[in-house]
């Protein structure tokens, strides 16, 4: 079996909102694959049909084999889920939270208290497993939920923007266990809507938008498909009217990003020659010059507005 | 494949212990709201008592159907909205639990909290010198009466679906006091001759046969055979609970937010 997710025809409203419409796609076994969109898009929606939490009006979903509607026990019993803003039990010990964990997937204890040790020493949390996680950081209560999602050693692991709201190191962290347990076999399906995190994390990412699916790919060949997202950047020694590079030949769109103004267009060269030009004319002095190829931002940006249908 | 089925129906059943260790824990902490929550009942008893001169043994059947019922019923019909409002519900949900263990869990442990707190009027009863003529029965009613609120308390919370767990208290309570009253607790059904709506309506209380159950192991007098008040029991035990998980598993994800 090559497929860890099949997903065909999945779809949720709430009321008059469709939340998720239709959408279709596979994740291949040790992947580890990206959910991009942007606010109210239907990632959780989606992550929630995917564990069984919500049921779909319509569509099948179908994990390691075992159908979500169908076989729901077995599908969960593989799975694990980090859930947006979900929370540990705060009047529990982060050991208890983990016991707890343990217990419902019927894991044997002696098996649980090892891997609870484990994982607790890992994410640097052991010094304090008797301690209420009432009284743990936002950083640490998601270290803690993410130890509870690993402590069942799930064949996919689900984690709905895990490390939103997370300090540089607590995310990073959090993005290196996501690696080193992919590594080790852990297939995983993650959403976010940071670009920058799912260009340095995935195999593939979908774009998922007002619950329609934009695309999915690598980033990097999402990041062809637009050519016409190239750009130039320049900055010159004084600051320039923005109005006046707007004029030059072939530019679609232009942008001022710090002391830099970035230059989009289908034909680089041209807008260099013309750059240059414009500054002998004015008697400046170019102060630096880059090509630029599109980021995943730019790709993502038309993509969602594409969608909107403007 | 039928010990494969009952080999899941133990892991399943094991997953509920988990579930009920885990209630337990948090509701003990709370102890002081709970214990809060049965002090009301107990001075409402103490104020329809108090100056009639009643038998002892009339007192022990009000108190030990009050304690019983009102502890019992005390932090089932929070769990849910709690674990709602906690934000632990949708880890709990995608996790191999049976709908029917993870419920099951639930009025497992009101039913041991409902259990342990009627010991005290037990005791207390036992020590004014109480004469329990039917030690067995009345063990075994306190069980099955236990159980039987413990499931009630958990179907009280199934609709609405809130996440505040005081709304679904407040609920509770509206439909606990007046159940109270028509349950034999202040009045023995058989003094209540003259109100023949009220006591038809008492057949619907499960608390009735309880406190039948308790005249008879104290007084040696009931209204119904006890035969109908085990029955009684075990009926609205069932129905409550298969009530209870139908109800929740629908409304379950109307939870999420
Ligand atoms: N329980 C619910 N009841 C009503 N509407 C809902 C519910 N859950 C989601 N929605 C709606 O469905 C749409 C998709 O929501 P969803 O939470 O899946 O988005 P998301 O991609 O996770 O967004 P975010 O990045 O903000 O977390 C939104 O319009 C939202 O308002
Ligand atoms: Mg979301």
């Amino acid at each position: 079996m090559k497929t860890a997710i099949e997903v065909e025809g999945l779809t949720k409203s709430f009321g008059e909102i469709i939340a998720v419409n239709h959408i279709n796609f596979e994740v291949k076994k040790d992947e580890i694959f990206g959910f991009l969109g942007p606010n109210g898009a239907g990632k959780t929606t989606t992550i929630r049909m995917l564990t069984g939490v919500l049921k779909p009006d319509e569509g099948k979903a179908i994990i390691m084999g075992h159908d979500i509607l169908k076989e729901p026990l077995k599908a969960k019993q593989i799975i694990s889920v980090v859930p947006e803003m979900a929370n540990a039990y705060r009047d529990l010990t982060a050991w208890q939270n983990l016991m707890l964990m343990g217990e419902l997937y019927g894991v044997p204890k002696e098996e649980s208290r090892e891997r609870a040790k484990f994982l607790l020493k890992e994410f640097g949390l052991y010094e304090r497993r008797n301690q209420l996680a009432r009284g743990f950081s936002k950083g640490m209560k998601q270290k803690l939920i993410l130890c509870a999602a690993l402590l069942t050693e799930p064949q996919v692991l689900f984690l709905d923007e895990p490390t939103a709201g997370l300090d540089v190191e607590s995310a990073r962290l959090i993005r290196d266990m996501i690696r080193q347990y992919n590594r080790e076999g852990t297939t995983i399906f993650f959403s976010t809507h940071n670009m920058e995190e799912a260009n340095r994390l995935c195999d593939r990412i979908a774009i998922i938008n007002h619950g329609k699916i934009a695309a999915i790919d690598t980033p990097e060949k999402l990041r062809m498909k637009s050519t016409e997202l190239k750009s130039v950047e320049v900055s010159f020694n004084k600051p320039v009217p923005i109005k006046e590079l707007a004029e030059i030949p072939n530019v679609t769109n232009l942008k001022k990003i710090g002391d830099k103004i970035r230059l989009y267009t289908d034909e680089p060269h041209s807008v260099i020659n013309s750059l240059t030009d414009y500054a002998r004319r004015k008697k400046l002095t170019i102060i630096s010059l880059n090509t630029l190829a599109p980021t995943l931002e730019d790709v993502f940006i038309k993509l969602v507005k594409e969608h909107r249908g403007d | 494949m039928t010990r494969l089925m009952v080999n899941n129906f133990f892991e399943q059943l094991k997953r509920s212990v988990g579930v009920a260790k885990k209630d337990l824990r948090i509701y003990y902490k709370r102890g002081p709201v709970i214990i809060f929550g049965l002090i009301m009942p107990f001075f409402l008893f103490l104020s329809f008592f108090i100056g009639r001169n009643m038998p002892i043994e009339r007192l022990f059947i009000g108190l030990l159907g009050m304690a019983i019922f009102f502890s019992s019923m005390s932090i089932g019909p929070a769990i849910i909205p709690f674990e709602a409002s906690s934000r632990t519900l949708e880890r709990l949900m995608s996790t191999p639990i049976a709908v029917w263990a993870l419920f099951l869990g639930d009025v497992i442990a009101s039913f041991l909290y409902g259990l342990l707190i009627s010991i005290v009027p037990l005791i207390i009863g036992l020590v004014l010198g109480i004469n329990i003529i039917q030690p067995l029965i009345l063990s075994l009613g306190m069980v099955l009466a236990a159980l039987c609120f413990s499931s009630f308390g958990i179907l009280l919370s199934a609709y609405p679906p809130t996440d505040v767990p005081s709304t679904a208290m407040m609920i509770s309570n509206l439909v606990k006091f007046p159940l109270v009253f028509i349950s034999g607790v202040f009045i023995p059904i058989s003094q209540m001759q003259d109100w023949g709506k009220i006591i038809a309506s008492a057949s619907f209380s499960p608390l009735t046969y309880f406190t039948d159950l308790v005249s008879y192991c104290t007084q040696e007098t009931s209204y119904y055979s006890i035969p109908v008040d085990f029955i009684a029991l075990i009926g609205f035990t069932l129905l409550f609970l298969t009530a209870a998980i139908k109800i929740h598993e629908k409304t379950l994800p109307k939870r999420l937010s």
